[in-house]
């Protein structure tokens, strides 16, 4: 009998431990800047002082793109993200650049440069926080019109697998 | 044709004589030239090799360079000399992670971050073990630490170690789960 009592007991527990770690996971939810997760919110200026946050483009498809003016992989996609803005904008898709740039002016010299078509602003450790960390450039996220994020790329992205991933979430409504 | 002949009173000896094409014996003239060119790129190879500047110094594989792992157990070693850590990358990716004890200098690709530079290792012995690291983007494209390494190799700094980084610091070093810190 006392063997019986001392099992159940045992497997009490292990279901309590078991349930307990499962509800922490969920409560804890999941990490920043992970893919399928709500997008952070952020509230800067871009380059000309206007504000700029990501509730302001609610309901569109957002490229949010961490990048630096130094960082050659980076210069490489900017050409293609401008004829993104051109080509999807009116479709709903709004970019925007998150310069990690310790200095602003190398940044506004290579805006105008560019003729960049999309706000750009620059970045905080705070902001690269709140996306998981930006520890290597260049990282692009990929917002739903739903504020969640559908996909993450750390290093350039291959354009056609991005251009995909872009034309598939302007569809959905 | 064989042709060996003795003269009087002196011993002579006429090496076998083979007919060369017209071509060939064109081509003889350059023969020393091709030589000295052949000795330029050797000489220039090793001047590149021995060099603080060359840019091949910091190859994958080469021996200025330091693996994470091999940089952890440096870290964590209780015996020898502990490294000087200098990060001469970005001020956002040291703020946002950085290896514990590294210094912040700048971006090694930036006037400021070289001046910062120099001015920090100016009072150290020249063999004082020295890592540098940025992290900022693929190796290939760092543009700090090169300039960075080259700057303390000028100075006459011996033991100075780069750290490779393939990919960017978080690939690299943060989700291998190696020790960081935040903050300035």
């Amino acid at each position: 009998m006392r063997k019986i009592v001392l099992s159940i007991v045992v497997i009490a527990i292990a279901v309590a431990v078991y349930e307990g770690a499962q509800h922490h996971s969920h409560s804890k939810g999941a990490p920043p800047g992970a893919v399928d997760s709500p997008a952070a919110t952020f509230a800067v200026q871009d380059l000309d002082g206007k504000p700029l946050s990501l509730a302001g483009y609610r309901g569109k498809v957002v490229l949010l793109n961490f990048w630096a003016t130094w960082c050659t992989p980076c210069r490489g996609e900017i050409p293609q993200f401008i004829d993104y803005q051109s080509k999807y904008g009116p479709q709903g898709l709004q970019l925007i650049g998150i310069s990690m740039d310790d200095d602003a002016k190398p940044v506004h010299d290579f805006y105008q440069q560019f003729k960049m078509n999309y706000p750009v602003a620059i970045g905080s450790a705070s902001l690269a926080e709140s996306y998981g960390g930006v520890l290597g450039l260049p990282v692009t996220f990929l917002i739903g019109r739903d504020g969640r994020i559908a996909a993450k790329y750390v290093g350039a992205a291959e354009i056609p697998i991005l251009q995909q991933k872009i034309e598939a979430l302007l569809q959905s409504k | 044709m064989a042709a060996h002949s003795r003269t009087k009173g002196a011993s002579r000896v006429e090496h076998l004589q083979i007919p060369l094409p017209k071509q060939a014996l064109a081509l003889r003239g350059f023969v020393p030239a091709i030589l000295l060119f052949a000795l330029a790129l050797f000489a220039a190879a090793t001047i590149r090799a021995q060099s603080p500047s060359g840019v091949s110094e910091l190859a994958p594989g080469s021996a200025q360079l330091i693996n994470p792992d091999e940089l952890l157990s440096l870290l964590q070693s209780t015996t020898g000399e502990k490294p000087l850590v200098l990060s001469v990358g970005p001020s956002l990716l040291y703020m946002q992670a950085h290896i514990p004890g590294a210094e912040y200098i700048g971006a090694g690709s930036a006037k400021p971050g070289l001046d910062k530079l120099r001015a920090r290792v100016k009072s150290l012995r020249h063999d004082q073990l020295i890592i540098l690291y940025c992290g900022c983007c693929p190796w290939s494209h760092c543009p700090n630490v090169r300039p960075a390494y080259n700057q303390l190799a000028a100075m006459g700094f011996t033991h100075v170690k780069v750290l490779y980084i393939a990919d960017n610091f978080g690939t690299d070093w943060v989700d291998k789960g190696y020790p960081t810190i935040k903050g300035q």
